[in-house]
């Protein structure tokens, strides 16, 4: 039976349309994904499934035999029928009340039950959500809990009143990968037990590939293909999700030739003090980075893989001197870090719109660290640099905000190579790109490597992004790393229980590994 | 909270002690030397030796210092003539001009300045609020407009002016009001507004344009909020979220503010009190200053520095009160 | 992949955006007038053929208690604005001269302001825990100082014959820079966080450089908007103390110490309490607009969504 039918769905804001022309039916109880990049138009069309958009609807959208264009009573659709996921979990609960009231209030807006129903109703679904001791976690603030508990809160006064359709807008795009497993996980596990039907909105094919039936892959506003989940991602008819497809990472082929030690981190700590809270006393230090031994050998990516707070990025900034450690030594050809600033060693960063001053334009911030080293009239290497990273020469007058995120990124890269540094340590430098763009960047780097002779350390929280560059991995847990080795030895036989866990959380797009990969989480997690 | 309680005391403290550093250092210090003001006209090196002793300003600038502090702390002796006077702490001297402890003549001082700067703040918070509370919710245009105008005009209208121009309005030219004369809230609470109502006026037409622009840009931000979505996309009334969710954040910030300008009322009120001839700790600094009258200069200072340092602390402490993300360290 | 819209780098955007603000305009040429007549008042004054000391006693009426003769003041061929009652003093040329303390005073008080302010903010924005931990406190000292009575009272020990107006854009500066220094040090923290910065200290740039060609260029925008607001404020400040007759000293003149002694005259010669009053009004009114314009014109949360 169809729950939800859109028939030629266009949404305008000023002229300009943002969905164009977009069908699509979906079964009670049943599930679809939508894909899209950015600016794909994906998350205007789940608004407006709730009459949230501010722009000019038209088309049709038929819900359980009531038309959502025509008027329908809000009150008892919104959040009892229909009910809403955002990506943010952090900003989408109000910070003023306590999670167990946020849910209690819609149950009883849409109930009329008792206050004292509605908070027993509260603490119930908390409970369902696997949130632990949902009594006391009820009367908690949203900033008290962490970004994934915030998540299943939101999941949590998702299902309070029961709905029939649950809408999940990008629900885990601002967690770490193995949070984003359990809160997929949990989608899927609601789905089965309240009988809800799911639309899963995302920009990753992997998400919606182990948690639909079905698939909408849109782009600029039309649904450029539709079909089966397995269909559309084994055997894909449209050029744009190939590409898509195509852009996903793949295992690299590099042999290692393992060169001499180049970098040699050797039992690094990082401590910072903590200020202190409430007490006298003073609280102990956040051990950001615990005791990292490890080197870099010439020529080769060692890629660095953590999730957010595992001290990659200090451990990253340490080595290339911007932080220098507790305690411990790190040497590049066997001087002292702090003492090699400005020349061998260089770092690209993960936000190229921050890492770029926005008051100068491009071809000056390439020229810095040339100016630096005492070149007098740069101009001429800069524009050989700009083309190096595949930009025009011609972009040297203008400014960061003028370029797109790719174009920046590749300025980034132009700044590192321009004092001819041996090593780059690159932190996340690809993971604020669309995955197309992100794929020629990784290319570059690659490039850039095999003719520049240089090393690269590659820290990243995706694993699939490692899997393609790196020669070696180092797992980083809590500021310690609990496993290195070869890219392949890590990815077929990980050894730590946190590398398991982390493999089975990454996204696939093959529904069938994702499948296998989510009964195997459910026995890792028992 | 405890452990912030006392760092935080500890912290105003220490300002405080600064500040008195150098308001004490800068006036007992400065060019014009006390012992030859206050002995007057044709005195005499004996008697200005005499003086100078009696003032204890023979002593080195530290020992002066510490007997100031512990004037204030513990109350100090002084000599005067053959008998010993003692002032009880917390002690800040005697007014070279009318002999008065400085310390009484600040506590007679202080209800009309306090009088003065709470009637201005409720005044404007109830207007600034309301105003901006309906202009933020998009009731009326006109009101958008004119809190706009207020805000710049606000800025370029000294208090004094405004407060000159109420005195021609309505005491010269309309006569509705009588020239403002201090009557205590205990005589008569409707003379007492009734003779304040022009200078809360002036004081507050600035304060109110600045609450209305702060209450509306803070509900239009709130309003934009992600959490204000998930309100509406879980179905709850528009009233409802006004009222319980966005009022929250968009009185937030006034919260902090409001303990902060009383203190900056009361302390900047001088030319209110001068211009309307309020008997406030303003006035008395002026007339002070007129006759260079150092210790009544001093106390009025440490006064004003004490009601700035308490009211920022009050600040911080009321928005921890409020918002529950705040923790205190 | 998607090219951004290219637009303009931010600050002829900034200044593309001020042509088209009416309400700058209008704020930018009275301003301007105002700093031109300041600068040029011995000029206008002479042209006036008056000068703000001389007495004219015949010109007015003794028999009302010295106001002016004629209306609106005594206005004349000879003195364009009327005269002081009282003294008969010509008006004009004091309102001018005035002009010239009132303007000077409040543009040299930001002027300092800034240097101390931003001096003491990148300093401990920049600088070590202990630092910034030192001049955090120095800076909550000077915020918690009560400016007008600190500066009543300063201005009143200081011995008379030091040079009054340099004296009270000292005072002001010395006593206000609080707040600069606060938003300085603020920005700072925040600027030094950005990639940007840690690439230049990758690549071995000196401190000096790095704030230099990094960190000041971002306070451009928030410290221009501050100061222009801080402008009126100070004209306010200074208004204020000569209105309470700590300013200026006589018989140079200044708006406020007008204003105050309009005061005795406000029944008998409204006029007097008028001329500077509206002037006052006027020149703050137009910094405002000013300062609204390079508000709007430069701030970030705009610019962000511009980008």
């Amino acid at each position: 039976m169809t729950l939800l039918k859109v028939d030629d769905l266009r949404i305008t804001f000023s002229d300009k349309p943002a969905v164009d022309g977009l069908s699509f039916e979906l079964a009670a109880g049943g599930s679809l994904g939508i894909v899209g990049e950015s600016g794909s138009g994906k998350s205007t069309a789940a608004l407006a499934l709730l009459g949230l958009t501010s722009g000019q609807v038209t088309g049709e959208i038929a819900f359980d035999g009531v038309d959502l264009l025509a008027n329908p009573p809000w009150k008892e659709i919104r959040g009892a029928r229909i009910t809403m996921v955002f990506q943010e979990p952090l900003t989408a609960l109000s910070p003023f009340h306590t999670v167990g009231d946020q849910i209690a209030e819609v149950y009883r807006l849409h109930t009329g039950a008792s206050r004292r129903a509605a908070r027993e109703r509260a603490v119930e679904v908390l409970g369902q959500v696997h949130i632990p001791d949902p009594v006391r976690r009820a009367a908690a603030y949203p900033h008290q809990f962490s970004g994934g508990m915030r998540q299943r809160a939101l999941i949590a006064m998702a299902i309070a009143c029961r709905p029939q359709l649950i809408i999940a807008d990008e629900p885990t795009t601002a967690l770490d990968v193995t949070v984003q497993a359990q809160i997929l996980d949990l989608l899927d596990e609601v789905r089965a037990t309240t009988g809800a039907a799911l639309l899963l909105i995302s920009h990753d094919l992997g998400v919606v590939a182990g948690s639909c039936d079905s698939v909408i892959v849109m782009r600029q506003g039309r649904a450029v293909e539709a079909g089966a989940t397995e269909r559309v991602l084994l055997s894909p008819r449209h050029d744009y999700t190939k590409a898509l497809l195509d852009a996903v990472p793949k295992p690299g082929t590099r042999k290692l030739e393992p060169g001499e030690p180049l970098l040699r981190v050797k039992d690094v700590r990082k401590h910072f003090p903590q200020p202190r809270r409430g007490s006298l006393r003073k609280p102990p230090p956040i051990r950001a980075v615990d005791g990292v031994t490890l080197d870099v050998h010439a020529g080769e990516t060692l890629g660095i893989v953590g999730e957010s707070g595992t001290g990659k990025t200090t451990l990253a900034r340490m080595m290339v001197g911007l932080t220098s450690p507790t305690s411990g030594s790190i040497t590049f050809d066997g001087v002292d870090i702090g003492r090699r600033r400005g020349r061998s060693v260089q770092m690209v960063f993960q936000d190229p719109l921050s890492s770029l001053n926005p008051r100068r334009t491009v071809g000056e911030s390439i020229a810095d660290p040339l100016r630096l080293r005492g070149v007098r009239d740069p101009r001429a290497e800069v524009s050989a640099l700009l083309e190096r990273v595949g930009l025009a020469a011609s972009e040297y007058d203008r400014y960061p905000h003028q370029l797109s995120g790719g174009m920046r990124q590749r300025v980034g890269i132009a700044r590192a190579i321009a004092p001819a540094p041996r090593l780059i340590v690159c932190d996340e430098p690809v993971s604020s790109l669309d995955v197309t763009t992100q794929a020629q960047v990784l290319d570059l780097l690659e490039e850039l490597r095999g003719e520049l002779g240089l090393s690269l350390v590659f820290v990243s929280h995706d694993l699939a992004v490692l899997r393609r560059i790196a020669d070696r991995v180092a797992v980083l847990k809590d500021g310690v790393v609990v496993e290195i080795g070869p890219t392949a030895e890590v990815y077929e036989q990980p050894r730590h229980a946190y590398t398991k866990e982390l493999l089975a959380a990454v996204p696939v797009t093959d529904p069938v590994a994702a499948r296998r990969l989510r009964a195997l989480r459910s026995t890792v997690s028992g | 909270m405890i452990g912030y309680l006392i760092r935080r005391i500890a912290g105003a403290a220490l300002v405080l002690l600064a500040l008195s550093a150098i308001v004490y250092a800068l006036f007992y210090l400065a060019p014009s030397d006390p012992a030859i003001l206050t002995c007057g006209k044709g005195c005499t090196p004996e008697r200005l030796a005499d003086v100078r002793a009696a003032m204890g300003l023979a002593d080195p600038v530290w020992t002066q210092y510490w007997h100031f502090l512990e004037g204030v702390f513990t109350g100090r002796d002084y000599p005067a003539g053959p008998d010993v006077r003692h002032c009880p702490a917390p002690c800040l001297g005697y007014s070279f001009e009318t002999d008065q402890p400085v310390t009484a003549l600040l506590l007679d001082r202080i209800p009309v300045s306090f009088s003065l700067a709470i009637g201005a703040e409720v005044l404007s918070l109830a207007i600034g609020v309301g105003a901006g509370l309906l202009s933020g919710a998009r009731r009326f245009r006109w009101l958008d407009r004119l809190v706009n105008g207020l805000v710049l005009a606000g800025y370029a209208v000294p208090v004094f002016l405004v407060g000159l121009l109420l005195l021609l309005l309505f005491c010269v030219h309309l006569r509705w009001l009588p020239f403002p004369t201090y009557v205590p809230f205990t005589t008569s609470p409707l003379l007492w507004a009734q003779n304040l109502l022009l200078p809360w006026i002036s004081l507050a037409v600035i304060q109110t344009a600045a609450y209305a622009r702060l209450t509306r840009a803070g509900l239009q931000e709130t309003l934009a909020e992600d959490h204000i979505r998930t309100a509406r996309a879980y179905g709850i009334p528009e009233r409802r979220i006004l009222r319980r969710r966005a009022l929250r954040g968009a009185l937030l910030p006034l919260i902090t503010l409001t303990a902060v300008d009383v203190a900056a009322i009361m302390t900047s009120a001088v030319l209110t009190e001068t211009m309307f001839g309020l008997p406030g700790v303003g006035q008395l600094l002026v007339g002070a200053v007129n006759q260079i009258d150092l210790p009544v200069v001093v106390g009025v200072t440490l006064l004003t520095g004490l009601i700035i340092v308490i009211a920022n602390a009050a600040a911080d402490f009321l928005y921890a009160a409020v918002d529950p993300r705040v923790q205190l360290r | 992949m998607t090219t951004a819209p290219s637009a303009p780098p931010v600050p002829s955007r900034a200044l593309a955006a001020l042509r088209r603000d009416r309400g700058f305009l209008t704020g930018a040429v009275i301003a301007g007038t105002m700093v031109l007549v300041a600068v040029t008042a011995p000029l206008l004054a002479a042209l006036a053929g008056q000068d703000y000391t001389t007495y004219h006693d015949g010109l007015l009426d003794s028999a009302r208690g010295g106001v002016p003769i004629g209306s609106f003041g005594g206005i004349s061929g000879e003195h364009w604005l009327g005269v002081e009652p009282g003294t008969g003093r010509d008006l004009f040329a004091r309102v001018v001269y005035g002009a010239q303390v009132s303007v000077g005073v409040a543009l040299g008080a930001t002027f300092l302001e800034v240097l101390l302010g931003v001096g003491f903010g990148v300093a401990a924005g920049l600088g070590g825990r202990w630092l910034d931990a030192g001049l955090s406190r120095v800076i909550d000292l000077v915020l918690s100082v009560p400016v007008l009575v600190m500066a009543i009272s300063l201005l009143a020990i200081v011995p008379q014959d030091w040079p009054r107006p340099l004296l009270l854009a000292t005072v002001i500066a010395v006593l206000g820079w609080g707040g600069t220094a606060r938003i300085s040090r603020g920005e700072t923290l925040t600027l030094r966080t950005r990639d940007y910065v840690a690439a230049a200290q990758v690549a071995g740039a000196p401190w000096w450089r790095v704030a230099r060609r990094e960190i000041l260029p971002g306070l451009t925008a928030p410290i221009l908007t501050y100061a222009a607001l801080l402008l009126p404020t100070n004209m306010v400040v200074e208004a204020g103390l000569s209105f309470l007759g700590v300013g200026v000293r006589p018989p140079t003149p200044s708006w406020g110490q007008m204003l105050s002694s309009a005061t005795t005259w406000f029944r008998a010669d409204p006029f007097y309490v008028f001329l500077p009053g509206l002037l006052l009004f006027l020149t703050l009114l137009s910094f405002v607009l000013v300062a609204n314009g390079l508000r709007r014109a430069l701030d970030p949360r705009q610019r962000e969504v511009l980008r």
